[in-house]
């Protein structure tokens, strides 16, 4: 039985209920009838029905208009059909306008009816099936994967809440891996934005003119290759939010044109001669201390200023090592049920030697550590041995004796060799140097790294 | 034991009853009788529509089920109607003991087109087992050739098969050998 969508028929001619409810009940819908609007009314007060037929004319009492109105007061997501019997134009517009969603004459043919309810159960399977979703990615980002007992995290959690609902200009600073995109996310999921896109742009993983073309879309005939007039990320992200990564590695031109943006809302597309208008909250991101790359010159000073309306710093995870334990068992659960396998926790010496790591890969690295140990673990517990590559690898740092060269050239060094290591895989290399890729590729232009 | 009865609104074909009581016999086990024919009662007749109200003769055959009747299937060549629709290949009570299937527009003839009798035959078996199934409780499937999927016009007639699918067939089968033979 289709028992999900019930289905109200309000008629004074009870030959007219039965006989409606009879055919639809042939169809396995739960049917009620109401001979007038009043008792339609009450009817729709305990009960969620997805469709409601109701007659344009009753006598005495309240007509169908009426009750239709009353009936989208109680329930407003119930479609309601006009029927009627004497068809005029007028009637129809007035029912239309006033919210009916569909207007039919009877008798009507069995087909437009039985493809009527299917259409319109459709489009209700659709709307629902989409806000389970909505509420589940919402829940998602305000609340799973930011764990924390730390109380700077906590001050930080509040703030995201309280600063939501405003479009100011967001700026996150923070290491790689501390989870910047996270709060981002939960900054845009808390706030009346959250029905919108989200869109991530990385910054550091384009070129200028690939970034541009990327942030602002391009006109048909703009460059070799543009067949068609697309949009950027900015005119995606209209009426949500655009979170721009590693916003401190976009070039002086790119810099310019994002000052524009934040000042008018507004920018010509790539080729383009008309200026589009967007409605967009812009939170940006980045691992570098803006305020020093505005004093050397890398980064212009107005568009500092512009970003840093509110400024997120996110500790890195050394800073808040109480929260080590929560993370782990967080990624424990998590990880262990969608690759499928039991595993109960971890034991408390497997805990001390994570407690006791540096994580310069912060969050991030800790939650690719466990799910390391989950693939390999052969029992229900992460025990230390399942975490012994992370003690060779911590190891040897405490003896190491460190070369005479500047830190650029150690930096530079450890990167070589994690791409020699990892055979030139890129992904791999951040994942074991504990950056992300953007980062990494970053790195690479500047060491001039080939890889 | 109960028993399936039929029974002519107005006058019938005869032939119409072979091909009806044979293919009932295939599907439910239990004895199937005819009663004398119903003239069909003048408050049944819409003037405006030149129809007529389905429900009007549903209420005569409720008023004529005999006491041992499990099922009464009423059979009529006159085009029904119902106030919400513009026409009817048959209605039937959901779990209920009344049902109704009209020849009117199972004839070729209706639609222009000369008479074709084995045509004829196959719509008539299949709406009738479609609005008995009704009142074993099945509800349409999904499946266009099974004999429980929901014709609107006929070329969804002509698409079913004349039998109930295998899921169909199975709750009929578990419904008859319950305890209380599906009554």
């Amino acid at each position: 039985m289709k028992k999900n969508w019930p289905i109200l028929v309000v008629d004074d001619e009870d030959v007219m209920c039965e006989s409606m409810a009879a055919w639809l009940r042939e169809d396995g819908y739960r049917v009620d009838t109401a001979p007038n609007g009043q008792q339609a009314i009450e009817l729709a007060k305990s009960s969620d029905y997805a469709i409601c037929f109701v007659d344009l004319k009753m006598p005495g009492g309240i007509d169908g208009i009426e009750t239709m109105m009353e009936i989208h007061h109680v329930r407003p997501e119930a479609s309601v059909i006009i029927i009627t019997a004497y068809a005029t134009v007028d009637t129809a517009i007035q029912a239309m306008k006033e919210g009916a969603q569909e207007y039919i004459v009877k008798p009507c043919n069995p087909q437009e009816i039985s493809m009527l309810v299917s259409r319109i159960l459709k489009l209700k399977k659709l709307q629902s099936e989409n806000a389970i979703l909505r509420k589940k990615l919402t829940r998602q980002y305000r609340h799973h994967d930011i764990i924390t007992k730390n109380p700077r995290m906590e001050e930080i959690l509040s703030l995201t809440q309280d600063i939501a609902s405003l479009r100011s200009t967001v700026l996150i600073r923070g290491e790689s891996g501390t989870g910047k995109e996270l709060v981002a996310r939960a900054v845009h999921f808390s706030g009346q934005r959250s029905d919108k896109p989200f869109i991530v742009v990385s910054c550091a993983a384009l070129t200028e003119t690939l970034l541009e073309s990327e942030l602002f879309g391009y006109e048909k005939g703009a460059f070799t290759g543009a067949a068609a007039q697309a949009k950027g990320k900015f005119e995606l992200a209209h009426g949500g939010t655009i979170f721009l990564d590693e916003i401190g590695d976009i070039s002086p031109k790119l810099q310019a044109d994002l000052l524009r943006v934040l000042q008018e809302r507004r920018f010509y597309r790539v080729g383009g001669n008309q200026e589009v208008e967007v409605d967009v909250r812009i939170i940006a991101a980045t691992n570098k201390n803006l305020a020093e790359e505005v004093q050397r010159g890398s980064f212009r000073e107005d568009l500092y200023y512009r970003l840093n309306v509110i400024e997120i710093c996110l500790p890195a995870l050394r800073a808040r090592r109480e929260d080590i334990p929560l993370l782990a068992e967080h990624f424990v659960h998590r990880i262990s049920s969608e690759l499928g396998k039991d595993i109960s926790g971890i034991s408390g010496t497997a805990l001390k030697l994570l407690m006791a790591y540096d994580w310069p890969g912060n969050v991030r690295e800790l939650e690719n550590v466990i799910e390391r140990a989950i693939v390999t673990c052969h029992n229900g517990l992460l025990d230390e041995q399942d975490f012994s590559w992370l003690q060779q690898n911590a190891g040897p740092q405490q003896n190491w004796e460190v070369p005479d060269v500047s830190l650029d050239e150690l930096e530079r060094r450890a990167i070589v060799t994690a791409l020699e290591r990892k055979h030139g895989n890129v992904k791999e290399a951040s994942v074991a140097l504990g950056i992300d890729r953007s980062t990494l590729y970053d790195k690479l232009k500047r060491y001039q790294i080939s890889h | 034991m109960n028993a399936l009865y039929f029974v002519a609104i107005g006058s019938v074909p005869e032939k119409a009853w072979d091909w009806i009581e044979n293919a009932a016999a295939d599907w439910f086990p239990m004895p199937i009788r005819r009663l004398s024919p119903l003239s069909i009662p003048d408050a049944a007749y819409d003037v405006k529509r030149k129809q007529y109200r389905s429900v009007e003769i549903m209420k005569l055959l409720a008023k004529h089920a005999p006491h041992d009747a499990a099922r009464v299937l009423g059979v009529t060549d006159v085009d029904l109607t119902i106030p919400m629709l513009s026409f009817l290949f048959g209605q039937a009570q959901l779990e209920g003991p009344v049902a109704l299937v009209s020849l009117c527009r199972l004839h070729q003839e209706f639609y222009g087109l000369p008479a074709q009798d084995d045509l004829l035959r196959e719509r008539t078996v299949k709406e009738m087992l479609h609005e008995m199934g009704h009142t074993f409780g099945l509800v349409h499937c999904l499946e266009p050739t099974c004999a429980m999927s929901l014709a609107t016009h006929i070329q969804l007639v002509d698409a079913k098969s004349e039998r109930y699918c295998s899921r169909c067939g199975l709750q009929l089968v578990q419904r008859f050998a319950s305890p209380d033979g599906g009554l």
